[in-house]
């Protein structure tokens, strides 16, 4: 006799092995999960935007010939000395504490070697970073922690974080795992205890207190530093103008695939707004208070190709900063750790459990012996290539728009090839001259 | 000798650097300010020995990060006077607004007055003393120094502490997460002489009640979310 034909075993789309698999964690466990990196779900990015090169109305520039130029400068519009560099991608602020030393290390000899700066991160200023950086963003935080004049005033600029994209409105938490005799030293805290970095500023609170704040850190560092104000990617048109109302030098934004060093998943994945439809509403409310160019603008959260680069300016930016993309450069998430990311449970490309202290690589970790896996001179020159293919890319990108400046890309050069991403960029759909939103439909 | 810079003259930039720059000098210089008129961010970033005068009363951040000088307000101070102080002295003859002495890493900040909520926030190794009460959320997430408390304290008294020492004289609102009262014991009896006496106030150290913190917050723990 025939056998009746089954139905396949069908999984849920909204009960997915994945979804389940949080909800027996949590109910085994009664915390919610806790991880580092930014958002992972799929949204909107820069791979969702085309150039459209060269045609009869655009001239193209001849590759390895004509030149076109990468340099930025950051912070002319108050500070004595504003930050000049060779290419227009920074270093993201990331704190020593959730990096080991010899990273913080590789990431200052990676930016110097490219001819860009590196940045602080919540926990202070360390001589690796210092030494190491010819230019160095020094974050005032939340918690100012390991803050101190004598560090502001060696610093080459300043940036005053009031949120990042992995967690707009939210602090942090080092874990106890990561708290050193050395970490915690320089954050006057006893070693071994969970560390809250608080989620707003202890000492103003609105635009209003802010300007009086940038005054005070102005005053105490003469007036030479560049003051950059950092916003996650909540409520960019308004953050902008704000923080240009503040007086900052330059506004920093940041979309939530940017990274963190340890945040709760849910916040990760369901805060925020994607890098992509950030860019756009910044942009304009630099041009409405006539301080686009003036104002610097910069972007970041998942900035991984020279594409990703070239399309950011493209729509407006000034520079870009890249954070994980870094950490991958220097060998985070290395398939040669995959017995050990095994261990861990997780796999390469997969592993975010970072804020636990134990990363394979010796990135994210204060264990002596992993951090001796990481030699900051092989990794800060694996940094230092990275960021020159993402400069030769992008340049590549500009020349075939017919720009000899990176800074001279503009939507104009791109299409949409999803309606979501012509909304968000505001750039036509591909083969059309139309965007959601534009006037006409 | 002291010499007189009128803030109705002198703008705030070039006051400040003539401050900055005889603290760098090292020379115990002392200067008088005159008609502040409640200017933000008044005698900051001094680094060395210097003593200052204000005559009046200052706004935001006045005395901001100050190393090693002496610095007077004969009035009250406005929002975050001397945040994240790392050495010296400051003293308000007056009242002294929210987050007084905010992430300050050392020195004594002497508030004659009362100063608002917030007073001692995330500091970090700086001794407050306050001649009157204290405002609600004072020492929130305090984590060194020891704040002093001659009259009373409002709601929420240091709340989520670390290892910062609070020695209140009068009335406690509320104590705030993980905040709780701490025998006081001989060091401690010693420890607030020393500083009442730096102060000039007129207390016994046996009035005062000591808080601390209970370290139960110390390492997250589910059982302790109602906390949160």
């Amino acid at each position: 006799m025939d056998k009746t034909p089954q139905t396949e075993p069908r999984q849920s789309w909204t009960f997915s092995n994945d979804v389940n698999s949080e909800i027996r964690r949590a109910a085994a466990t009664g915390i919610y999960d806790i991880r580092g990196g930014g958002a992972k779900r799929r949204v909107p990015h820069f791979d969702d935007l085309l150039f459209l090169g060269a045609s009869m109305s655009r001239y193209p520039l001849e590759g390895y010939r004509e030149k076109c130029e990468t340099a930025v400068t950051l912070g002319t519009r108050f500070a004595k000395k504003p930050i000049e560099l060779k290419i227009p991608i920074t270093i993201a602020g990331m704190s020593f504490g959730s990096l080991s030393g010899p990273a913080k290390e590789a990431l200052g000899r990676g930016a110097t070697m490219a001819g860009t700066s590196t940045t602080t991160g919540d926990g202070g200023m360390t001589e690796e970073e210092r030494g190491h950086s010819e230019k160095l963003v020094y974050q005032y935080l939340p918690s100012r922690y390991g803050m101190n004049p004598d560090d502001l005033r060696r610093a080459d600029a300043i940036e005053v974080v009031v949120g990042q994209g992995a967690k707009p409105g939210g602090g942090g938490m080092l874990l106890g795992q990561k708290i050193t005799e050395r970490v915690a030293g320089m954050r006057d805290l006893p070693e071994g205890i969970d560390q809250r970095s608080a989620c707003r500023h202890p000492d103003w609170t609105g635009p209003d207190d802010l300007e009086i704040k940038l005054l005070e850190l102005r005053e105490i560092t003469n007036w030479e530093k560049p003051i950059y104000v950092k916003i996650g990617g909540a409520r960019p048109y308004y953050d902008t103008a704000l923080a240009v109302k503040a007086g900052a030098d330059v506004v920093v934004l940041d979309g939530m695939q940017g990274g963190t060093a340890a945040t709760q998943d849910v916040f990760i994945e369901h805060v925020g707004q994607p890098t992509l439809a950030c860019i756009r509403p910044a942009v304009q409310a630099l041009q409405d208070l006539g301080m686009h160019r003036e104002v610097q603008l910069v972007v970041s959260g998942g900035i991984r190709t020279g594409a990703d680069v070239a399309k950011a300016l493209a729509l407006g930016a000034d520079a870009v900063s890249i954070g994980t993309a870094a950490l991958v450069a220097l060998g985070d998430n290395d398939p040669k750790w995959e017995a050990e990311y095994q261990k861990l449970g997780s796999t390469t490309g997969a592993y975010d459990d970072w804020h636990e202290g134990r990363d394979p690589a010796g990135i994210t970790t204060q264990d002596p012996d992993l951090m001796a896996r990481l030699d900051p001179e092989i990794a800060g020159r694996k940094l230092r290539n990275y960021l020159n293919v993402l400069t030769l890319e992008c340049q590549t990108l500009a020349r075939a728009c017919g720009h000899n400046h990176v800074h001279n890309l503009e939507p104009e050069d791109l299409c949409a090839l999803t309606m979501e991403a012509a909304a968000m960029a505001q750039v036509p759909l591909a083969g059309t001259n139309w965007y959601p939103g534009k006037a006409g439909f | 000798m002291s010499t007189i810079l009128d803030m109705a003259e002198t703008d705030l930039r070039a006051v400040n650097t003539t401050l900055q720059a005889a603290a760098k000098d090292k020379a115990n210089a002392a200067y008088t300010l005159t008609n502040p008129r409640g200017s933000h961010a008044v005698a900051c970033g001094l680094d060395g020995p210097l003593s200052v005068t204000v005559k009046g009363s200052t706004g935001y951040y006045c005395a901001g990060m100050n190393k090693d000088a002496t610095v007077t307000v004969e009035g009250s101070a406005g929002p975050g006077v001397a945040e994240n102080m790392m050495s010296g002295v400051v003293t308000i003859e007056g009242d002294a607004s929210q987050y007084a002495g905010a992430t300050g890493h050392g020195g004594l900040l002497n508030i004659k007055g009362n100063a608002s909520s917030r007073c001692g926030i995330s500091m970090k190794g700086i001794d407050i003393v306050v001649h009157g009460n204290i405002g609600h959320m004072s020492a929130f997430m305090a984590q060194k120094g020891n704040l002093v408390v001659l009259g009373d304290a409002g709601d929420a008294l240091g709340d989520s502490l670390y290892e910062a020492r609070l020695f209140v004289r009068g009335s406690v609102k509320s104590l705030g997460a993980d905040c709780i009262e701490k025998e006081m014991r001989p060091e401690h009896i010693a420890l607030l002489s020393e500083l009442l006496e730096k102060a000039g106030a007129d207390a016994k150290p046996e009035e005062f009640k000591r808080y601390g913190s209970a370290r139960k917050l110390y390492n997250f723990n589910i059982d302790h979310a109602d906390a949160y």
